[in-house]
């Protein structure tokens, strides 16, 4: 074979072997169906957006396939009632669980790493309740023994972390955080969500919280980011004080690029996604895309 | 026995199942938490609901020392205990008349007496048989009943199941368990040898409540007439207080367990009204009603030298082969124990991870504080009003503690001082205090702790924030962080424009109310940059001002 020759073949099967990556990573560009990056819904209940919006995405199938285990990580941080937007709307958080089980999916697991005692956030929140409801095995995050050290080759503060083992065992990540302010991280939507899948926050806080939020996404990015912008904590982030605190956006964004989702959940906020640390850092790092005009966006209204 | 399981689950109920009228109604009759509360009430002008003691006062004085034999969790630990050894060793004759102590059991009364009188609670909490109950099941039994739980839990999970879930054992420090461990070991040793003797000799409420027993109206005594001497009801007297010489029971020590009467076959002991029963037969009378303690207890000590031959060797260091079980049965019992052993094992590493005790955050590069900040005291429990009152009033049952949902009340070993050893504290290195909870305030059964509703406990102020600059690790390090601020209920603790995009935290005592999720979330180490210094007495703090938002919501996309 002559080398040009080989050149060629190993150049076409290096393109063949990318584009099945791509399709088996659910890269939304390699489905026909769903020609969009991300999806931008406004004006509706939280669960009737989500339906909306995942349709417009290619349907829940396009991200869980039959028998498979799904981990949805809602944010269920705080003591909090539903109407303070502490923590993910429960309906929303149902409405996600129910549509990976009618997608197929064998288990569903749910859980959060809660800042507030976690029995009283878990059920305050309501999404406990509503998880269950809907068919998930609602699990503790706060036990140590359900963690387990990961390294992070491409972590640059981060370079190991106490992961959940859910995180590990499942072959779906669907991230469903809310959008809030957040008087340390400036805001807090799909990214920093994932400080509620490792044990040791302090670490972070410690060590450049910016740019450990950033260094997460590397480990593994969630398959579906869905923000739950419907009822927005404006400032006294992220635990709020009153209902002084919470505007009603009635607002939803789907994508699978988390860093994409994070740039349109700022804007939704109120900030430039470049202005926010671990924004721009995940954007640096390639973790995803920040620039929004180089997206192709559906934005539908409810 | 359902005092002991009723009153022990409360010490057990780390997933709080009950609700807090349970725990206010089962701990109504305990003697020293009621007395606590009933003068707390009055000296407070409360209304007064304790009357628990009075209604055991008002038993003893009729029928002996109820309290003792039925209503004192400790009490009945102690029969468990006994009973447990007693079938162990195979001992039917397990005890014989002793002589009262009576020198050293009214000593300990008054210098009980004389320590309150000098307003220190020390002495009646180390003392009150409810109250180290509490301290055993809290401190004691509670870990190993959360790591059974756990055990069973991971055992679950890993075959599916996630019915249990495993909990975050108490971070008690062992010297905070050494008290309550001596006494532990001093209880069940004299319960196994002795019966009820601590009950007759340390316990400061059997002795009061023995005073009242000795004239009760009904008594237990022997009918001489129907006596034959076997000595079943001298075996039998847990209390040790049958003096069958003699023909007397010693009222005053005895539990009212009746076990005499039903181990006697000839009716020859009898519970019965005090006074309408006149001693007949040579060998002395009944006790007399209105005699004298130390009058009684010569009387015993003469009578007490011969003791009956009450050993029988021959059973003792004896193996009699175990019961004959089927052996099918017992191959499954094996065969299903083996599985579970092998799960359960394969589930312990996970177990002790998740219950190894808490590390001390390693040395670190980065976030490294050099201010060596310290609160300067710590804080007691919200409703606790003030140090004094506190001290003065909590019996260091530790109720609180183990219903604490966050964990945050801890027993303290000195960081009240030896008067306030075992009570309760605030510990913010573990946890802080949850906003929205109250549960402590609504289950203290002393009256250390007065009720709060949600509102009053959140402009309760147990302690002040104070902030380190120096120890930031926003100043230290340029890099964001504000764990402090995020975790504040009350944005007593916010952020401030500082440098570029970075933010520093601001504080404000008006508003703050001392819960410690600051202190707790504070991430540089060896020394928080933020603490909160415990109040010697708790204030209000003024409500957080609500701000309404300036912007309007979205209307259309903004990209």
């Amino acid at each position: 074979m002559k080398r040009r020759d080989f050149l060629k073949s190993m150049g076409a099967g290096l393109a063949i072997g990318a584009g099945f990556s791509l399709e088996a990573l659910g890269n939304p560009l390699a489905n026909p169906q769903a020609p969009f990056d991300l999806v931008a819904v406004m004006g509706g209940e939280p669960e009737v957006m989500f339906e909306k919006g995942i349709a417009a995405l290619g349907g829940m199938g396009r991200f869980v396939k039959a028998g498979q285990k799904v981990v949805v990580k809602p944010n269920i941080g705080w003591d909090k009632a539903p109407e303070l937007a502490a923590n993910t709307n429960p309906k929303l958080v149902g409405r996600v669980v129910r549509a990976c089980l009618e997608a197929g999916a064998k288990e569903v697991f749910v859980f959060d790493n809660t800042c507030d005692n976690w029995q009283k956030a878990y059920a305050t929140s309501g999404i406990e309740k509503a998880a269950k409801e809907a068919g998930a095995k609602v699990l503790t995050g706060n036990s140590e023994g359900n963690y387990k050290e990961v390294s992070l080759p491409k972590g640059k503060s981060l370079k190991t972390a106490k992961v959940h083992e859910k995180i590990m065992e499942c072959d779906v990540f669907v991230n469903v955080p809310i959008l809030k302010h957040h008087n340390g991280a400036q805001v807090t939507f799909a990214m920093k969500n994932l400080m509620g899948i490792v044990w040791d926050r302090r670490y972070w806080h410690r060590n450049d919280l910016q740019q450990c939020i950033a260094d997460m996404v590397s480990f593994r990015k969630p398959d579906l980011n869905i923000v739950d912008a419907y009822r927005v904590m404006k400032k006294n982030g992220p635990k709020g004080v009153s209902l002084a605190d919470v505007s009603l956006e009635k607002a939803q964004i789907l994508s699978a690029d988390i860093v994409a989702a994070d740039a349109a959940a700022a804007k939704i906020f109120g900030a430039e996604p470049q202005t926010i640390g671990h924004i721009k850092i995940a954007s640096e790092m390639g973790l995803g895309v920040m620039e929004l005009s180089k997206l192709n966006i559906h934005r539908m209204k409810v | 026995m359902f005092v002991l399981v009723a009153v022990g689950f409360l010490f057990l109920d780390f997933r709080a199942t009950l609700p807090s009228e349970w725990f206010r109604g089962l701990t109504w009759l305990q003697f020293v938490p009621s007395l606590s509360h009933f003068f707390q009430a009055l000296k407070h002008g409360w209304v007064v609901t304790a009357y628990g003691f009075l209604v055991v006062l008002l038993l003893s004085l009729l029928f002996g020392r109820v309290y003792c034999s039925f209503l004192c969790p400790l009490g009945v630990l102690k029969d468990v205990l006994g009973w447990f050894s007693a079938k162990l060793r195979k001992k039917k004759r397990r005890f014989r008349f002793a002589p009262p102590k009576t020198w050293l059991r009214y000593s300990i009364l008054l210098a009980v007496g004389l320590s309150l009188l000098a307003n220190s609670f020390f002495l009646v909490s180390l003392l009150d048989p409810y109250s180290n109950f509490g301290r055993f099941l809290s401190g004691l039994f509670r870990p190993a009943y959360m790591l059974g739980n756990n055990l069973l839990a991971t055992t679950l999970e890993a075959l599916g199941s996630y019915a249990l879930f495993p909990s975050t054992l108490p971070h008690t420090p062992v010297l905070a368990l050494l008290l309550p461990g001596a006494m532990l070991l001093l209880v069940v040793w004299l319960a196994v040898k002795k019966g009820r003797l601590y009950c007759n000799t340390v316990c400061p409420v059997g002795a009061l409540l023995g005073l009242l027993a000795k004239r009760s109206l009904f008594q237990i005594r022997f009918h001489a007439a129907d006596c034959n001497r076997c000595g079943n009801c001298v075996f039998a007297c847990k209390a040790q207080c049958i003096d069958i010489r003699n023909h007397r029971v010693d009222f005053g020590r005895c539990v009212g367990c009746g076990n005499c009467i039903r181990a006697c076959s000839q009716n020859g002991i009898r519970y019965s009204l005090a006074f309408a029963y006149k001693p007949k037969g040579t060998a002395g009378g009944a006790l007399q009603g209105g005699q004298k303690g130390g009058g009684s207890s010569i009387c015993f000590q003469k009578a007490s030298t011969p003791p009956p031959p009450l050993d029988t060797p021959e059973q003792r260091g004896h193996n009699t082969p175990p019961p004959p079980l089927d052996t099918l049965k017992r191959r499954f019992i094996l065969g299903g124990t083996r599985l579970l052993a092998v799960v359960g094992g394969l589930s312990l590493k996970k177990v002790w991870a998740q219950n190894r005790p808490h590390k001390k955050d390693e040395t670190l590069p980065r976030g490294r504080s050099r201010v060596k900040l310290l609160p300067t005291h710590l804080p007691s429990p919200p409703g606790s009003l003030a140090r004094e009152h506190f001290a003065g009033a909590c019996t260091a049952c530790h109720l609180c503690v183990s219903a604490c949902p966050t964990g945050v009340l801890r027993p303290s070993f000195l960081e009240y001082g030896f008067s306030g050893m075992m009570q309760p504290f605030m510990d913010y290195s573990g946890n802080f205090c949850n906003y929205e909870c109250k549960r402590c305030t609504e289950i203290c059964p002393s009256g250390a702790l007065v009720p709060l509703s949600v509102e009053e406990k959140q402009t309760t102020q147990v302690g002040v924030v104070r902030f380190e600059r120096e120890n930031c690790v926003v100043v230290s390090e340029g890099t964001s962080c504000g764990a402090c601020s995020e975790h504040c209920p009350t944005k007593a603790v916010r952020m401030v424009a500082y440098r570029g995009e970075l933010t520093l935290p601001e504080t404000e005592p008006d508003i703050c109310i001392g819960c410690g999720a600051c202190e707790y979330a504070c991430p540089v180490t060896p020394y928080k940059a933020i603490v909160v210094d415990g109040l010697p007495r708790h204030q209000r703090a003024q409500k957080p001002e609500e701000e309404a938002l300036k912007e309007k919501p979205l209307e259309e996309f903004p990209f």
